[in-house]
């Protein structure tokens, strides 16, 4: 009896997936947490609904099938192809309840009424794409295809939006009543976090290049740029208003250029700064890992030292190069934000406003956006970094 | 040989460093003269709506709080992945790591807030989880990066996994662990500034209030104490992990 039942037990434990278990432990809670909230309206506070008092009927019903079909596939060892499909087919589930569970709860004459997604939406959000992260890195999918993948959610995104199945939720509204500011300052923030690369990729990668051949120059000007690192964000922003003030004012043609003490200049020249240390620490790393031989082959085949560089060298320590333009990219898209402090623009016009005014869904709209971009740039760069280091070999 | 001189001269650099930034937080009056030329006549040189003592007690504390959190949080973590028992959830860890580090820590903050409202707490948050990240990264590191002559010996001994664990894999791992907790420490400080945009009481504030008022001075006064404090507690914590390096016997004795 003791012995059947442990061998129950033992039948069972192979047959659950480990991970599994603490992703359907997810779905659950997320289930039980409160899908949505609302809010009578958009500074109100939130009233929490489960998603049984947020869905009509019959798409509760298919809320908890969804649920519980999910949970029941990430438990058991499934292949990964499975566990793919249930991750895609329950993320296109839940992206269509939430926006209806927003027309649900809104009447149609109220337009002050706010519905967010809750504790449960996020939670079952993170559960399905943590299944989807796994069998993806079960599935051992190639730079290629990582990129078609995250094309692919971004179409599946635009259509959704453009679909107005969200129309009804409240990030949405707040986006309805200022869509040109949006992608003006969605516009800012790009500039800013890739002209900031662009501009310390030109300075940053022969300043790598020099200190990589002087040794000397090597530990004061690394000191330096790492000291630099260690100023918080805002006080260089609001250290460099100062010089580019008086620069604009005494230089009519950086005035023209649009350099001024308040607004994207000192935000621009901070992330810069930034950027510096990654970008020449990462060309030096890069050099210095060129084994010797190939310099001696090529110095041995005649080329000067011009030509070893560019032919060479450069091409072998690129992709350590580019991880330093991934870590600088996915960094300044992040500190982009905190421009919007000192009247530089970008997405955290929006966080900033929307603390001020405590309005959680302004929050969103300028901090959602944020975290995809960066999320982007960086599966992106590093598809990029793999396919350049497949193709040295 | 190093005369005694230049062998003492890292120690009294450090010492210094130390000795200004303390004098400038309990007397802050003695600067003035050199903060005064960045502010207009008639505004205030020196923060007075708090101490900069407390400002800076806090501050410390709150990234104290949120690292101390991370590293016990991140450290469990990376053991347990690191054990047959959780090896199933290597593979995706390092993905999670991976893609939880491309979450800015103004967008995690900012996300806080409607969840716990304004003050320490969304700070707390913040720092917290964004700094889980490089210590479970670099704990992950040193748990799977041991030399495997050295594991195979404590297993040859007949130690238990567990006496392996805390008598041979954590002291190698210990230095690498260190860097994490000093990456994730450097970066809390900067980002607890960021903090006081949500009302935490900290040296954002000083900053804050700078840029409110157009007062260089201020934003001098803030930033300046942050980045000595972030490179006072970046050597210390290099120094920590050297001396732990030093005992698993991965640096030579007078090396580094």
């Amino acid at each position: 009896m003791a012995d059947s039942f442990a061998l129950t037990a033992r039948a069972a434990r192979r047959g659950l997936d480990k991970l599994g278990v603490v992703v359907a432990a997810l779905f659950a809670l997320g289930a039980a947490s409160p899908f949505v909230a609302f809010r009578a309206n958009r500074i109100a506070a939130g009233e929490a609904k489960s998603f049984f008092e947020a869905l009509p009927p019959l798409a509760a019903a298919l809320f908890a099938l969804a649920t519980f079909a999910a949970g029941a596939v990430s438990l058991l060892r499934t292949t990964a192809r499975a566990r793919l499909a249930t991750a895609i087919a329950f993320a296109v589930v839940l992206a269509a309840l939430i926006g209806m569970a927003a027309d649900h709860l809104t009447a149609p004459s109220d337009r002050f009424a706010r519905v967010a997604p809750a504790t449960g939406f996020w939670l079952l959000a993170f559960a399905s794409s943590i299944l989807f992260a796994d069998s993806v890195v079960r599935l051992k999918l190639g730079p290629l295809a990582r990129i078609l993948a995250l094309a692919l959610g971004a179409a599946a995104l635009a259509l959704t939006l453009w679909s107005g199945v969200w129309s009804g939720l409240s990030i949405l509204k707040e986006y309805a009543g200022r869509s040109d500011v949006f992608w003006r300052e969605a516009g800012a923030h790009v500039t800013l976090a890739v002209g900031s690369l662009a501009a310390a990729t030109v300075v940053g990668l022969p300043l790598g290049v020099l200190i990589a051949r002087r040794r000397g120059l090597r530990a004061p000007v690394l000191n330096t740029l790492n000291a630099i690192q260690t100023i918080p964000s805002i006080a260089l922003f609001g250290m460099l208003i100062g010089p580019l003030g008086w620069i604009s004012a005494h230089s009519p043609a950086a005035a023209a250029l649009g350099v001024h003490g308040i607004g994207a200049a000192p935000a621009f020249v901070a992330l810069f700064l930034y950027s510096l240390l990654p970008m020449a620490a990462n060309t030096v790393v890069g050099l210095d890992q060129v084994p010797a031989e190939v310099v001696d082959a090529a110095s041995g085949m005649g080329m000067t030292g011009r030509q070893r560089l560019f032919s060479v060298e450069l091409p072998l320590a690129l992709p350590v190069i580019l991880t330093g333009v991934r870590i600088v990219l996915v960094q300044n898209i992040g500190l982009a934000t905190i421009a919007a402090l000192i009247g530089g623009g970008g997405f955290g016009v929006f966080v900033f406003i929307g603390l001020g005014q405590t309005a959680p869904d302004l929050i969103l709209l300028g901090a959602v956006p944020t975290v995809l971009l960066a999320f982007a740039a960086a599966i992106i760069l590093d598809a990029t970094i793999e396919l350049v280091t497949k193709a040295r070999l | 040989m190093k005369r005694p001189l230049a062998r003492a001269a890292p120690i009294l650099w450090r010492v210094v460093v130390v000795a200004a930034l303390v004098v400038f937080l309990v007397r802050p009056d003695l600067f003035r003269p050199l903060l005064a030329p960045l502010c207009d006549p008639g505004q205030p040189v020196i923060y007075d709506r708090a101490s900069l003592l407390s400002l800076t007690l806090s501050h410390l504390a709150t990234v104290a709080i949120a690292i101390g959190g991370a590293t016990v949080v991140a450290v469990g973590l990376a053991i347990l992945a690191t054990r047959p028992i959780g090896a199933e959830f290597l593979p995706l860890s390092r993905s999670i790591v991976n893609i939880g580090q491309t979450f800015p820590p103004v967008a995690v903050l900012a996300l806080a807030v409607p969840i716990v409202g304004f003050g320490e707490k969304p700070t707390l948050i913040a720092l917290f989880l964004y700094g889980l990240l490089p210590i479970f990264e670099n704990a992950l590191t040193g748990l799977t990066r041991l030399p495997p002559e050295v594991v195979d010996a404590a297993k040859g001994m007949g130690m238990t996994e567990a006496q392996r664990l805390w008598k041979v894999e954590a002291p190698l791992a210990l230095p690498v662990i260190i860097e994490g907790v000093r990456l994730s420490s450097v970066i809390a400080l900067g980002t607890a500034t960021i903090g006081s945009t949500v009302a935490a009481k900290g040296l954002g504030e000083v900053i804050i209030a700078g840029l409110l008022s157009n007062n260089l001075a201020f934003i001098v006064q803030g930033g300046v104490v942050v980045a000595v404090v972030a490179m006072i507690l970046y050597d210390a914590l290099s120094g920590v992990e050297r001396l732990f390096a030093r005992r698993a016997g991965r640096l030579p004795r007078n090396g580094a």
